[in-house]
């Protein structure tokens, strides 16, 4: 009898929900594999499946986002294995799956915490509620992987909005697979797109294009770079998140302020009855 | 072979008068190869246009819209309104080509004439109860007539598909003649100007089969029809690749055969940019560069041209765009 021939797993992109190659047909060699190296034209496409996928998303009750976030938590723990044969530390992979949970329990809490009611001077409810921006260009950290991804795609994701992501250039695979983990976790599609690849190529683009909302600096590491998009994301007033500073603590206490950053506030007066 | 090898220009305008004579050369018209039609449409959908051409591309198929409404609710306010984008496509833009018409229902269009009148940009109508075209005739023909008098130059028609498919070829044909009459009817509402230009609505996505939309083309021509068009974008299947192949291969024939030129419309379902320029393709390689002119080829779309002036954004200023920026229609 043959020996059997192991499959070998193609890294693709995740774009609204599916996995399809780079558009340009282009890979490049990164931790002993084949990764797909996106083109400006998959981050065009990224950012019209994160748009489409806004509507739906955004329009989803609070809770029920938890629940999908709390999901992806769940589905991470099984894969457990998976991402530590990837290299991903055991700790980190825990950290990881904490951290889903973490935001998953703020989707219907961050609007009691940072909206409310306001008092004015009359006969006036006034009140303010926090609304998601829509999409969100983000450039997760080069390092950790798993845990800098996660990190920066939940807070952006749990309060409605749609991410398109450029993932560590050098460590891909954790980006890859957790991709495969959020198509099997009732994600919508198109909620979180991944773009793996040059930063300087498709994030230039991001930051330029006008039908997207914010933009996360978090993982640009050369600070010419970080001004050059800041400046082109000045074109349509997106809202920004600097780039971290480069001993900046995973695995602390978050804090809210990565959700607050990528919401804008709605303020609604109305009339009190007599 | 082209069927029109058979046919001599003289026995092509005898047909109409009768039944038989119509219903031998329509049924004696040489199959479609489906296959080959559909291969060959996916083939040319494949080549890739890019920076000059593309740009001439988009600046082309802007100006062979048909910005068409043809809603229940499309008020007044809403079809000035899309005649002004038909005149200035992109505000920010003055170099922005103007489209090629604006199609709306007959009574919206005194509306649309105020704003468009002297401005190059064609005004169409529906016309022959669109879109099921199941009225009796003096209706269609009073429906036309209205839709001309109110100052339309062009009328889009709805052939009678009912009749068609149950083979009373000559029914359809006398119908179609009947409207191009109406279209330059000297009822007085012309005032001396040209006769208005008939599109004849083939609504393939009702025929079933390409050999039909060969036959009702041919059809179509052979009444008069100065344009044809796909299809109302009122049925689930509109445009698509292969069908305005068959339509193309149809009026080069019938070029060759009468000398005379007619339009292609195709309408419904095209969005995108990059769909526009694949019927483009199609143009030019199957009937050649004499198509390819906001006379003799129109897209009937609406959501197409914000597609097209966000890809003609992207050319001129290097940044995507997106759809905050242009109009909701």
């Amino acid at each position: 009898m043959s020996e059997r021939v192991a499959v070998r797993k193609t890294y693709k992109l995740f774009i609204g929900g599916k996995f399809p190659r780079s558009e340009s047909g282009r890979s490049y060699l990164v931790q002993d594999a084949n990764v797909s190296l996106a083109s400006r034209k998959d981050a065009r496409d990224a950012v019209v499946a994160a748009r489409a996928a806004v509507k739906g998303w955004a329009g989803a009750t609070a809770y029920n986002r938890g629940q999908i976030l709390y999901r992806v938590a769940e589905m991470l723990e099984g894969r457990r294995e998976q991402f530590v044969a990837l290299g991903v530390p055991g700790d980190e992979v825990d950290a990881a799956v904490d951290r889903w949970v973490w935001y998953a329990g703020w989707s219907d809490k961050l609007p009691q915490v940072y909206g409310g009611a306001n008092p004015v001077a009359g006969p006036y409810f006034n009140l303010s509620a926090p609304e998601p921006t829509g999409v969100v260009a983000v450039v997760a950290p080069e390092s950790p992987a798993l845990l800098g991804l996660v990190s920066v795609i939940a807070p952006a994701i749990v309060t409605g909005n749609t991410v398109v992501v450029a993932t560590s250039p050098t460590q891909p695979l954790a980006a890859v697979t957790l991709a495969e983990v959020l198509a099997t976790s009732d994600l919508p599609g198109g909620v979180v797109n991944l773009l793996t690849g040059r930063i300087s190529e498709t994030v230039p683009a991001l930051a330029a294009h006008m039908d997207v909302n914010a933009i996360d600096l978090t993982g640009v590491a050369d600070a010419e770079l970080a001004i050059e998009l800041e400046v082109k994301a000045a074109q349509n007033l997106k809202r920004v998140l600097r780039p971290a500073p480069a001993d900046h603590d995973w695995s602390a206490d978050p804090g809210i302020t990565r959700m607050t950053t990528l919401l804008e506030t709605k303020t609604v007066w109305h009339p009190k009855g007599v | 072979m082209t069927a029109t090898a058979t046919s001599a220009r003289s026995e092509l305008s005898e047909l109409g008068r009768s039944e038989t004579a119509l219903r031998t050369f329509l049924h004696g018209l040489p199959g479609v190869d489906q296959v080959g039609a559909e291969q060959r449409a996916a083939q040319l959908g494949t080549r890739s246009i890019k920076t000059t051409a593309k740009a001439q591309a988009i600046d082309l198929a802007i100006r062979m819209v048909d910005l068409t409404t043809l809603e229940g609710a499309d008020t007044p306010g809403k079809v000035r309104a899309l005649a002004a984008k038909a005149l200035r496509p992109d505000p920010a833009d003055p170099s922005c080509p103007h489209v090629g018409a604006v199609c709306v229902y007959p009574a919206m269009v005194p509306h649309v004439a105020e704003v468009l009148r002297g401005s190059g940009v064609h005004l169409a109508s529906v016309a022959t109860a669109f879109p099921s075209g199941q009225a009796p005739l003096e209706v269609k023909l009073a429906d036309t007539r209205a839709a001309v008098a109110a100052g339309a130059d062009e009328i889009d028609m709805v052939i009678n598909r009912g009749a068609f498919l149950a083979g009373r070829y000559s029914e359809v044909y006398d119908e179609i003649v009947a409207v191009k009459e109406a279209c330059g009817s000297a009822d007085g509402g012309r005032q001396g100007r040209p006769a208005a230009h008939l599109k004849v609505i083939l609504e393939t996505g009702e025929l079933a089969t390409y050999d039909n939309v060969r036959r009702a083309s041919w059809l179509a021509m052979l009444a008069g029809g100065d344009f044809i068009k796909t299809s109302t974008g009122k049925v689930p299947v509109a445009a698509t690749l292969p069908v305005t192949l068959v339509m193309l291969e149809a009026v080069r024939d019938f070029r060759a055969a009468t000398g005379r030129q007619v339009g292609v419309k195709p309408a419904g379902g095209i969005k995108t940019t990059k769909d526009a320029i694949k019927y483009l393709v199609m143009v030019n390689e199957t009937v050649g560069a004499d198509w390819l002119d906001p006379d003799w080829f129109r897209f009937g779309a609406s959501s197409l041209l914000n597609d097209l002036l966000m890809q003609r954004t992207k050319l001129t200023t290097g940044t995507y765009s997106g759809p905050d920026y242009f109009t909701l229609d």
